[in-house]
């Protein structure tokens, strides 16, 4: 009888089980007012100068404000912490800190904050991932040299004038320094960062509308609240938990089942029916991303005149409107220019800048491919990192794209990639040999961000080495040109020759998207694509 | 025994450092995991020297693994990109997976057994038939199809379960997750024990014991299923390292933040230190997990003896 018993026993305890899980459902997270979003494991520690990745600037942004703010829904940069931001010559800059403002611990924001943050961020010996975003202040490259040793501790560009009063020198002219100052590697480090620095990573304190309640590394942070927050845009929330996701197609079904409030990307998969299943709670809004294909130019053959033809018969055989509309289901839009359309017509966008060269037009597209010599050695590859996302997906319909054009269905192949790190690898070492996938996700909304690190000479992102006189001349122009503009009519002059050159094709405009319970109104995602928490409400 | 024990013992450290090199290389030749640390950008030059000096991959491949085994010999694993201990991770992450396993095992051992016995004594009823085709449909269903329907129909359509489990990750949230990694080796153990005791219900130690007069089930659990269940202990002793090491599928599917996750994480991110010193604390699991089989034979089956 023995057996039987253990085999009950066993039964009973799975159904108990079972049961036991099914009444632990419904958000063990969320709570009175407090709402659980979909996060992913933040890659590098969280520092504001460490984080180049949106799951770590979520964070921040949560917990951080700066000098400057980008309006979430313009993206428009607003002073925040900067009372006032003076500069005679767009390279000398006084900066004014507002009074009143603390950490969530007590701590006074200062001039002194900023600055030892910003030479914090700066120092090569800290190893942080952002320091060159302090590349336009003088002394920079005594702090942080390409190469040999760091000779100076601080960067001599900083100067602390008064308890909230700094200033700032600048290596070359740059007007719209002030608007760069939204981006989170400004942010202001209370004096507990620097003396105890784990303790500060392991729960990070900042001067924003959220404080830091737990956080499980890998799996959970707890964010409540801030009620003693002096600025203008408090948490309309009690909370926000972020769970870690290891995919976001769990994220989804668990919104759909209701144990999680906000899913702040749609996996691509679950396009078709996020309107039916979600009942309208379902966002999609332009982001500053914009996807390419760059072209390294450090190869000859890509850098000759005849392939200055193939590059734009190549968009013209792309066929822009089709892909985003099958493939990501208008969660993207066909690009005309080199910019994002959350700069708006002010901030430098212009639609159909590109003109006929971003229009599908088989026809045009081979006579000039022909024209040109044909695709450098023969073939087109284009190169991805198959490992995330939907590359794989849109580099064979723009392949296909290209073969129906060309009426040769060898004419272009997708080249995977394993791993996003051996794609970047083979980048920065120069290997590739056609063209390769490139995405650009701003770092704050002005159009000098979508050219000067893309295409200058030698600049941080001008993966393909592209360099053009012409193009470096009218950007050092725009920078220098005070009234703003101008400065935007130079860049776009700029964009011009990038488009005469076709230097990359743009693809599409990045959305950004997200789905979320019926607990919560006033959702919304700011030109980062990053859910705009503070406004959210519960219940 | 203690000899063969020993013996065995011994033989582990080759296969260990074997498969720990192997493991070193691979990710090694990816090429330099710093350039993905920066995301679409490139790292500049200067912190990426710094941060290569500071992972030391600066150094050749042999003496960047002489310093790793020599380091995980005093129980430093190194450090992930993120700044945490590789030994932190896997404090968190191994007993979510030793959770998911053991349930894993359990359902195995319950429900496989259990089918196999009631089939084996069985053949050819429909019962039988009814849990081979059911076996064979498992079998050839992949894991993460039977993972996103359960998930699908227990967790959104009739909500029995959360379609997540909460990084507490308690046994109760296990339950499906396990039955889903362990779905194909149950259908396994089904078919396994079923052979064995059909095959067994034979032979004249079975006979005999029947002819004595002793009770059904004493016959069937002592006698019968005792004999037949070396072949199914040998197949769950090695699947304990497979599913320790498999779960990466369903730890995705489930949201559980165990070995799988850990593993997927570091293997995307390329970093060295996390997937080498995972995949060594399994390869360690894999060769003690074998050693019991081959000493719970002995306890099985007396007769059994080695050196």
């Amino acid at each position: 009888m023995r057996g039987v018993t253990r085999a009950r026993w066993a039964v009973c305890a799975i159904a108990a089980g079972v049961l036991a899980a099914g009444c632990g459902g419904g958000g063990g997270y969320g709570g009175a007012g407090v709402l659980t979003s979909s996060w992913g494991d933040p890659q590098n520690p969280l520092e504001p100068t460490n984080t180049n990745e949106v799951q770590g600037g979520k964070v921040l942004d949560m917990i951080f404000r700066g000098l400057k703010k980008y309006d979430p829904r313009t993206g428009k940069a607003q002073n925040m912490l900067a009372e006032r931001i003076d500069t005679p010559d767009s390279r000398n800059f006084t900066i004014t800190v507002k009074s009143g403002w603390r950490f969530s611990n007590g701590e006074p924001v200062t001039a002194r904050s900023f600055v030892d943050a910003w030479n914090y961020g700066a120092s090569l010996r800290n190893n942080q991932k952002n320091a060159y975003f302090f590349g336009y202040i003088e002394g920079y490259d005594k702090v942080h040299p390409d190469s040999g040793p760091q000779r100076a501790g601080t960067l001599s560009g900083l100067r602390v004038t008064g308890p909230r009063t700094f200033t700032v020198r600048l290596a070359q002219k740059f007007s719209s320094f002030p608007d760069t100052l939204g981006y989170m590697a400004y942010a202001p480090l209370p004096r507990a960062f620097f003396t105890d620095h784990a303790a500060w990573l392991s729960k990070p304190v900042g001067d924003g509308p959220y404080e830091i309640a737990s956080y499980t590394k890998g799996s959970a942070m707890t964010l409540r609240k801030w009620a003693g927050y002096p600025g203008p845009d408090p948490a309309r929330n009690a909370g926000v938990t972020l769970l870690v996701y290891t995919d976001n197609n769990t994220a989804y079904t668990d919104v759909l089942a209701g144990n999680l409030d906000l899913v702040d990307d749609v996996p691509a998969t679950q396009l078709k029916n996020v309107g039916t299943d979600l009942n309208g709670r379902y966002i999609n809004t332009p982001a500053g991303i914009l996807q390419t294909l760059a072209f390294p130019y450090y190869d000859p053959k890509w850098n000759t005149s005849g392939a200055r033809k193939v590059r734009t018969g190549l968009s013209m055989a792309i066929n822009r409107k089709q892909i985003t509309g099958t493939i990501f289901r208008g969660t993207r839009t066909p690009a005309t220019d080199w910019t994002s359309p959350v700069l708006g017509v002010a901030g430098g966008f212009q639609a159909g800048l590109c003109g006929p060269a971003c229009d599908y037009d088989p026809v045009r597209a081979k006579r000039l491919i022909q024209e040109g010599g044909g695709f450098p050695g023969g073939q087109l590859k284009i190169a991805y990192n198959a490992d995330s996302g939907s590359h794989r997906q849109w580099v064979d319909a723009v392949c296909n794209s290209v073969n129906n054009a060309l009426g040769d269905d060898k004419a272009c192949v997708g080249d995977p990639v394993g791993t996003f790190a051996d794609f970047r690898n083979q980048i920065g070492q120069h290997k590739m040999t056609g063209p390769f996938r490139a995405g650009w996700q701003m770092d704050y909304p002005l159009i000098q961000n979508f050219l000067q690190p893309l295409y200058y000479t030698n600049a941080s992102s001008n993966d393909g080495k592209w360099s053009n006189q012409q193009f470096d001349r009218l950007v050092d122009r725009a920078n220098a040109e005070t009234a703003r503009p101008r400065a935007v009519a130079l860049f776009q002059q700029a964009e011009k020759v990038v488009r005469d050159n076709m230097a990359a094709i743009p693809l599409w405009y990045q959305n950004g998207s997200a789905g979320y319970s019926a607990r919560l109104s006033h959702v919304a995602l700011n030109p980062f694509s990053v859910p705009v928490y503070n406004e959210i409400k519960v219940g | 025994m203690g000899r063969y024990v020993v013996r065995r013992l011994l033989q582990m450290i080759p296969v260990f450092v074997g498969s720990t090199l192997l493991i070193f290389l691979m990710v090694n030749v990816m090429g330099d995991p710093i350039a993905g640390l920066c995301g679409e950008r490139a790292c500049d030059p200067a912190t990426a020297a710094q941060l290569k000096r500071e992972f030391g991959l600066d150094k050749p491949i042999w003496q960047q693994y002489a310093t790793y085994m020599g380091n995980v010999f005093t129980g430093d694993f190194g450090t992930a990109f993120n700044g945490q201990k590789v030994t932190e991770l896997m404090s968190t992450a191994f007993p979510v997976t030793i959770r998911l396993t053991v349930v894993a095992i359990l359902l195995e051992i319950v429900i496989g057994i259990t089918l196999g016995v009631v089939t084996g004594l069985r053949r050819g009823r429909p019962v039988d038939t009814g849990v081979l085709l059911g076996t064979l449909v498992v079998i050839s269903v992949p894991t993460f199809v039977t993972g996103l329907l359960l998930q699908l129909l227990l967790g959104v359509q009739w909500g029995w379960i959360r379609p997540s489990v909460s990084p507490a990750a308690t046994f109760g949230e296990l339950i499906v997750p396990g039955l889903v990694l362990a779905s194909v080796s149950l259908a396994y153990v089904t078919r396994l024990t079923r052979t064995s005791i059909a095959e067994n219900k034979r032979s004249d130690y079975v006979r005999t014991a029947i002819a004595k007069g002793l009770p059904r089930r004493r016959v069937v659990v002592r006698h019968l299923l005792r004999n037949s269940l070396i072949p199914v202990v040998t197949f769950i002793g090695t699947d304990i390292g497979a599913l320790m090491g498999g779960a990466i599928v369903t730890e995705r599917i489930f949201n559980i933040h165990g070995v799988g996750y850990q593993l997927y994480q570091g293997i995307l991110r390329q970093n060295t230190q996390t997937v080498v010193g995972f995949v060594t604390v399994l390869v360690l699991v894999f060769l003690v997990a074998n050693l019991l089989v081959d000493l719970l034979y002995a306890v099985l089956d007396p007769r059994i003896r080695y050196a």
